[in-house]
């Protein structure tokens, strides 16, 4: 990739001397970073992977998080948890329907990373479409749920009784690995629409969108270290996320037993909540 | 003159507490004729009482004078399956296919049943168990009985709770249930269970098998299809059999969370549901504001309620600093009026450890306790010669992170902790692997929300502790497990949605 992009920069110098016929404008090329805290670093390991799309493409040097990383991603979530919680479930459904705008504003270049990573063009419609729509149901479910399940108990004592759902804590996602948008987008809204705040590993194979999205999600209002994304292998990752003793939930997606089985076990380390999705929730 | 007025009346404040206690009362057992304790029980499966596989039994012993009560069967993987296939075969050929109204009758059945023979329950859950008559009597039997009665009324209404949904039973429910409430743990996991369609494996302690066996005659006697309650003995191994039974559908288990974490293991890779109802190390936290006197009440009864045996017992008191030493002089004062003693008088306080066992690992703590450096008080009062007991015990001067402060006791043991700011003490409340149940005691009405909110435990009483009620949901954050019971929380656990 390197090379490349030497090549074209000395054609364009050579242009403007000898005079030849206008070459096309180079491209900016966007490194991909992950999201940690609010911020964009790459991984603190300085690895990094080249995944490929079916044509045989390099899609970009993406970032090979490591341990470290998705440990330092926790210690955002956790920090970023009283606040987000203590968010009024109105404040929650307003920064969910600005991603929905964001994400709309932003639906070219989201198509166009799709097709990149093999989907068609009307797929790639489809997805961004749904994921929209999706982030806008969610924003409003923020101030809804809680009217659903919570009650005022009868308690047959002289008491004031009552109940009401509160966010778990910290939850560590494996997204669906198939798709690179709306699988994410799935298992995130609801989990940041609760009020919790999670660290999510993007699709191995098709990281790209997971990336941009965390630029939406950045200019959402939405405060640093609520969502934190990481790029990587889920092979290497996620023991430690089924592992680590300050997460409180973890998120898989995929109908791969044996890790299902992994992620159960692990959990119980800290007796966490262990959500396994049906596979249609990742498919647009 | 005015100084020293001020400084009589903050004296005046921390006097001894007149409780009269040259009071003494004289014995006033409960009488065991009224209950019929069978020498000898197998197991309840498919509505009949079967020998255990193994041909084994071990003993209940009473923890109060150490004689042996019964003995029953100790089950192993063959009385296991039994009890599952049963269960299974009823949820397929009876249970399921009975209309909803019919099922509700029958546990409402079974909860007037429970009270019919109320006060034998509470004597023979006293002798098994060694908590005071007076708690069996007035809290266990009872809130098990309205566990049945509320739990009865869903059976028909579950299309209501969930709008829109269709809900389905799970199947066999594999319950496992600890022995510190033992009669009411039973009913707290079959009624709920029962009322979504569900059919029971229960096993209860190996401690406290006896009421759960007197459950089992009532379900008998209340025609219950058989096989829809199967109720078998015996100790983890038994446990285990059912937790790592293929044809269960669902766990419910209460009991410590190393237990909890070892099931949540076995059932990885599994299709098994589980809710997990674990260990607790709650904080009780006095404002200085707070109506002193009954915040002291309320500390009491939070820490030496049922001998501690509580997994969401008050065992961690924060009190404000400015009101420390008072509340401390208040509680010691009213520890010497706890009576200490026979399980079965009606007059006693605190009854038996539940076990020798148990008693080891109180007085382990105690002596981890001092070590660390905590000051110990106890009562004064003289335990009887035979039998578990412990005298009602509190450490001041206890560090955050003091064992005593972190870890669980399950016993009458009070680690008291100061704190100066709101911030501070939810802080310190939190900092604790477990979040089951906490308690706030202020007269202001912002503090209690503000305090709710940010504590992270399953249940926050104000102003009152360790109160329990069928239509309230019950469950922990972090280690103390997930799940709720109680309420139509416990229904979503036990349905599956179409």
């Amino acid at each position: 990739m390197e090379k490349t992009i030497k090549k074209s920069s000395l054609s364009i110098s050579n242009n403007g001397l000898e005079k030849k016929p206008a070459a096309k404008r180079l491209e900016v090329l966007k490194t991909y970073k992950i999201y940690i805290g609010g911020q964009f670093p790459r991984t603190e390991s300085g690895r990094y992977y080249i995944p490929v799309n079916a044509a045989g493409e390099k899609l970009a040097n993406v970032c090979l998080c490591s341990r470290k990383d998705f440990r330092d991603a926790v210690v955002s979530a956790r920090g970023a948890f009283s606040g987000w919680s203590g968010r009024a479930a109105f404040n929650r459904s307003q920064i969910l329907y600005r991603m929905a705008e964001m994400l709309e504003g932003r639906k070219a270049q989201f198509i166009e990373e799709l097709m990149k990573q093999d989907s068609t063009k009307s797929k790639a419609e489809k997805e961004v479409n749904l994921a929209i729509d999706r982030l806008i149901y969610y924003a409003g479910w923020c101030d809804k749920f809680q009217q659903l399940f919570s009650a005022v108990n009868p308690v047959a004592s002289s008491h004031f009784n009552f109940s009401v759902p509160e966010p778990t804590g910290v939850v560590a996602i494996i997204a669906p690995q198939q798709d690179s948008l709306l699988g994410l987008v799935s298992v995130m809204a609801p989990v940041i629409a609760g009020g919790n705040t999670c660290i999510i590993l993007a699709s191995e194979t098709k990281p790209l969108c997971a990336v941009t999205l965390a630029e939406v999600l950045h200019s959402s209002d939405l405060p640093g270290g609520v969502v934190n994304i990481l790029t990587g292998k889920p092979a290497e990752l996620q023991s430690w996320m089924a592992d680590h003793m300050d997460v409180n939930a973890t998120i898989y997606c995929e109908n791969n037993s044996e890790v299902q089985q992994l992620i159960q076990q692990k959990s119980a380390q800290n007796l966490k909540r262990v959500f396994l999705c049906r596979k249609e929730l990742g498919k647009p | 003159m005015a100084v020293k007025a001020k400084k009589t009346a903050r004296k005046s404040n921390t006097i001894k507490l007149k409780f009269d206690t040259s009071w003494s009362y004289d014995p006033a057992p409960e009488s065991k004729s009224a209950a019929s304790i069978k020498p000898k029980y197998d197991h309840f499966i498919n509505g009949a009482w079967v020998k255990p596989a193994g041909g084994k039994y071990f003993d209940s012993i009473n923890p109060a004078n150490e004689e042996k009560l019964s003995e029953v069967a100790d089950g192993n993987e063959a009385d296991v399956n039994k009890a599952v296939s049963a269960a299974r075969n009823a949820y397929e050929q009876t249970w399921q296919k009975m209309p909803a109204k019919e099922r509700a009758k029958y546990i409402f059945r079974i909860a007037r049943m429970v009270q019919e023979k109320a006060r034998e329950l509470a004597i023979i859950e006293t002798l098994d168990g060694g908590k005071p008559i007076r708690e069996s009597r007035d809290f266990d039997v009872p809130t098990a009985a309205n566990h049945f009665f509320y739990y009865a009324g869903w059976a028909d209404k579950l299309e209501y709770a969930f709008p829109n949904r269709k809900t389905s039973a799970l199947g066999v429910a594999g319950q496992i249930i600890p022995w510190n409430f033992p009669l009411l743990m039973a009913a707290w996991k079959i009624a709920p269970a029962l009322a979504t369609g569900n059919t029971v494996v229960l096993k209860p302690a190996e401690t406290t098998p006896l009421t759960a066996l007197k459950l089992a005659e009532i379900i008998q006697e209340s025609d219950l299809p058989p096989g829809v309650v199967n109720i078998i003995t015996g100790a983890g191994a038994t446990g285990a059999d059912i937790v790592n039974h293929p044809d269960i559908n669902k766990i419910a288990f209460t009991g410590s969370t190393d237990v909890g974490k070892l099931i949540q293991r076995a059932v990885a890779g599994t299709n098994k549901r589980v809710t997990l109802e674990l260990g607790g190390k709650a904080a009780n936290i006095i404002f200085e504001d707070a109506p002193l006197d009954q915040a002291v009440e309320g500390v009491i009864n939070g820490i030496y309620f049922n001998q501690g045996h509580v997994c969401c017992a008050g065992s961690r008191l924060y009190v404000q600093e400015s009101v420390a030493k008072q509340v401390i002089r208040k509680l010691k004062d009213r520890m010497e009026t706890l009576i200490v003693g026979d399980p079965l008088d009606k007059n006693t306080d605190i009854g038996a450890i539940n076990s020798r066992q148990q008693l080891d690992t109180i007085q382990r703590y105690i002596k981890i306790g001092k070590q660390e450096g905590a000051e110990m008080y106890e009562s004064s009062c003289r335990l009887p010669g035979k039998g578990f007991f412990c005298r009602p015990t509190l450490f001041t001067n206890v560090a955050q992170s003091n064992r005593i402060a972190q870890e669980e006791i399950f016993g009458p043991v009070l680690s008291v902790l100061t704190f100066r700011t709101d911030d501070e003490v939810i802080e310190k409340a939190n900092n604790s692997p477990y979040g089951l149940s906490a308690g706030v005691w202020t007269d202001k009405g912002s503090k209690i929300f503000n305090l709710t909110k940010r504590m992270r435990a399953g249940v926050v009483w104000a102003n009152t502790f360790n109160k329990f009620d069928p239509t309230s949901p019950f469950g922990g954050y972090k280690e103390s497990g997930f799940g709720r019971e109680g309420g139509f929380a416990w229904v979503i656990a036990l349905c599956e949605f179409n």
